[in-house]
């Protein structure tokens, strides 16, 4: 978009919004939208109050277990699907089915199994996460060049080198792109299992907000929590350009 | 000749290894429910058969019933409107501007998290409901659109030009027909998310259809019930998003394999 | 080398054709005639401007300053005059070969028997009979730029704009396309206009090359072989003319290639 001549930058549309969100707020139109600027207010004091930080602690808490739990294994078990052709087919139609399947409705049974507390709330971050992580590792690994791995085996690398010192590294562009998505995912996740299992983090918080009528809290929670969460994903971007040279150059 | 029987052959070995693994993961849960490792953990054949009973005495057909109407409604709603917009974001650098970071964000943030806001705004009815649906499902939608309209090949348009199409048959002519392969991905993964909300909405906001087969059983901790539930939706939505992904291959014949620019 | 009062009338002409690209000069007052019911060819190192002079010539680039004339009609467009034949072919994907080859006609309103009849036509003429319902994956390279040139040809434009029409095939089907091409310039009254990079390709085929030279785009010669033509097809490359042009062309052009 380019105006007068001078080129727009690529997010600075959200500033019209922001004017936008101001005119609707101030002028009453709806109580569930107050004024911007009263929101942001807001926002200041509640990232100061105890309960905000608790609710941010516990969901940084169970979005990175979840994350590290999603990464540990499905890496691994997507390396592995990569190599070995039985292990792929008998595995490859449940990942593919669990990634395109509505996880919520597997919350309640993971609240039934570890209780209505963090373990369940990790669990379901994880499970949001894990799908694209193994299904892009083995992508990832399956595009290796044949050269490569007989590179390997004629300098006589053990296995276990080869796992570590040629499949990981080569098929690392795609990795990182199934880690992006899976991570993109596990926000979402952590705030799903949050909002079924209303007890924690920022579940609680929205509780307690609408029960009292706080739109400007409201607001302002989730203004926080795009705002992560939009930083998170495009620092994931930023990362993955940065290898993606290497990947071209293959 | 000896290449077709190979073929035959190799597709044998991937429909018996597909219903090995089925056996193997199925099987695994049967011993999982009878050592139990938890008292909430029904073996596999009390599901099935709980999933037989409530499927011969109705109640999964009435549930299904209505977890289908937002489900239904919001998928439409997020089609039409999300491939609409989309286009427009994809053909004007201006809506480009406008729109796109609004998805973009969308795209990224949790929106789960207005569901108590909307069911402030909207109550707990069918609405609210229909909102979550399409809040989930839409921006991959429009944000696939958009891109796949904005990487049509550049030579094709220039085609349609040269031999003298208006403005609006490059658009329905070649636009369109390019990006609908990413359309439809879009759309497939956009119904997937919606099913993700039409669940959520029925679990947090009021308990109906499939959602209150689920918290109901829950409560009354018939689990073999909830299992055979959660077991049905997941099933449904897999299934549907294969049926989606073959009509996609019967209708994008030509374009499977890409491009033709090599 | 021939007199001037052999040379037929212009079909198309170029009259001092600017095109800047922000404070990049792609050409500079570049003016060019080109002669009714022959073949033209634009010649230079990458980077000399020759495919923006032929799309702005079919009207899909506008000049910065300048003009262009076919049958004495200024150039403000795209027309039905002129059909271009893309390097990349630009072929529908999810269209058949039937399809595509109509798809010139029908943009002009056509119906749609008549088109199919005419398309038909020229999918025999190019060798393409039988694959009229095959898609573009389907066929080899070759074969989808007889897709595109039956396109071209059909929609019957005087002019044909060739843009690198052989580079993405093979140096086997590139010979036939150009033995082909010499057929087809004798045989249909139609003036092209062909852009390559290949020395060799331009004087196999051309009745006159204009020679380009880069930074910014300026004719630096036009050379009009004229000995070998009528030889056959068979002949030219032995011909004593033909090495003498290709030599001296890779003479003048050679200090431009990196």
């Amino acid at each position: 978009m380019t105006l007068f001549g001078y080129r727009l930058p690529g997010m600075s549309s959200l500033i019209l919004w922001g004017i936008l969100w101001e005119i609707v707020g101030q002028s009453g139109m709806t109580f569930f939208v107050p004024p911007l600027s009263e929101v942001v207010a807001t926002l200041f004091q509640v990232i100061q109050t105890a309960a905000f930080q608790k609710a941010l602690y516990e969901t940084a808490y169970a979005f990175i277990a979840g994350v590290f739990f999603a990464i540990v294994i499905g890496i691994p078990v997507g390396i592995l699907m990569g190599k070995n052709r039985l292990l792929d087919e008998l595995l490859l139609p449940w990942v593919n089915v669990f990634l395109s399947a509505p996880l919520t409705a597997l919350v309640p049974v993971l609240m039934v199994l570890f209780g209505f507390g963090m373990k369940a709330i990790i669990i379901t971050t994880t499970l949001f996460a894990i799908w694209i992580i193994i299904l892009n590792s083995r992508a990832g690994v399956k595009q290796i060049n044949r050269s490569l791995v007989e590179m390997a085996h004629s300098f006589g690398a053990s296995p276990f080198d080869a796992f570590y010192k040629i499949y990981f590294w080569a098929a690392l562009p795609e990795i990182l792109g199934g880690v992006r998505i899976g991570i993109i995912r596990a926000v979402k996740g952590v705030i799903i299992g949050q909002l079924l299992i209303s007890i924690v983090g920022f579940g609680a918080l929205f509780e307690l907000y609408s029960a009292n009528f706080l739109m400007g809290h409201f607001w302002a929670v989730l203004i926080v929590l795009f705002a992560l969460a939009f930083t998170i994903s495009e620092f994931l971007a930023y990362l993955e350009r940065r290898v993606s040279y290497y990947a071209a150059k293959r | 000749m000896a290449s077709s029987l190979w073929k035959s052959s190799m597709m044998k070995r991937a429909n018996l290894l597909k219903i090995l693994s089925a056996l193997i993961l199925f099987g695994a849960w049967e011993i999982a429910g009878r050592i139990p490792v938890s008292l909430a953990f029904p073996t596999f054949l009390e599901s099935m058969s709980a999933l037989f009973a409530m499927a011969f005495d109705g109640t999964l057909w009435a549930a299904y019933g209505e977890t289908l109407q937002p489900l239904v409604v919001g998928v439409a709603i997020s089609a039409v409107l999300g491939i609409a917009i989309g286009l427009w974001v994809g053909l004007s650098d201006f809506f480009d501007w406008l729109f796109s970071p609004i998805f973009i964000v969308m795209q990224a943030a949790p929106l789960a998290a207005l569901i108590p806001l909307l069911v402030l705004a909207y109550g707990i009815g069918l609405t609210s409901k229909v909102l979550v649906v399409c809040i989930m499902a839409m921006p991959v939608i429009v944000l696939n659109t958009a891109g796949a309209v904005r990487n049509t090949p550049e030579s094709m348009k220039e085609m349609g030009k040269a031999f003298l199409a208006s403005d609006l048959s490059v658009i329905l002519k070649i636009v369109i027909p390019a990006a609908s392969p990413v359309i439809f991905a879009g759309l497939r993964l956009g119904i997937s998310a919606g099913f993700i909300g039409a669940i959520l909405a029925e679990l947090k906001i009021t308990p109906t259809g499939v959602g209150d087969i689920i918290t109901y059983s829950r409560s009354i901790a018939d689990y073999p019930s909830m299992y055979a539930a959660i077991f049905s939706i997941i099933l449904l939505a897999v299934l549907f998003l294969n049926l989606l992904e073959k009509t996609e291959a019967v209708l994008f014949k030509g374009n499977q394999r890409g491009y033709v620019s090599d | 080398m021939v007199v001037a009062d052999d040379i037929p009338e212009s079909a198309v002409s170029t009259r001092n054709i600017s095109k800047n690209y922000g404070d990049v000069e792609a050409l500079r007052d570049l003016s060019l005639e080109f002669p009714r019911g022959q073949l033209t060819s634009l010649l230079g190192p990458s980077g000399c401007g020759k495919t923006t002079l032929l799309k702005i010539i079919a009207g899909l680039l506008e000049p910065t300053s300048g003009e262009v004339e076919v049958n004495g009609q200024m150039v403000t467009g795209p027309g039905p005059d002129r059909a271009f034949v893309f390097q990349d072919f630009a072929l529908l994907p999810w269209a058949s070969v039937m399809r595509n080859v109509s798809f010139g006609l029908e943009m002009r309103g056509v119906a749609k028997s008549e088109r199919e009849d005419i398309a038909a036509r020229y999918i025999k003429e190019v060798g393409l009979g039988g694959f009229e319902n095959a898609y573009p994956h389907e066929l080899s390279g070759g074969m989808r730029q007889r897709v595109g040139l039956a396109r071209a040809l059909s929609v019957d434009a005087e002019v044909l704009l060739m843009d690198e029409p052989f580079s993405a095939v093979d140096e086997q089907t590139r010979r036939k396309f150009q033995e082909d091409l010499l057929g087809l310039v004798q045989n249909e009254n139609k003036t092209f206009i062909f852009v390559t990079h290949s020395i060799e390709e331009a004087v196999y085929v051309s009745d006159q090359i204009a020679i380009l030279l880069p930074r910014p785009s300026r004719v630096h010669e036009i050379i009009r072989p004229s000995g070998f033509r009528d030889k056959g097809v068979d002949n030219i490359r032995r011909d004593p003319e033909y090495l003498d042009i290709v030599d001296e062309i890779w003479a003048s052009l050679r200090t431009y290639v990196e």
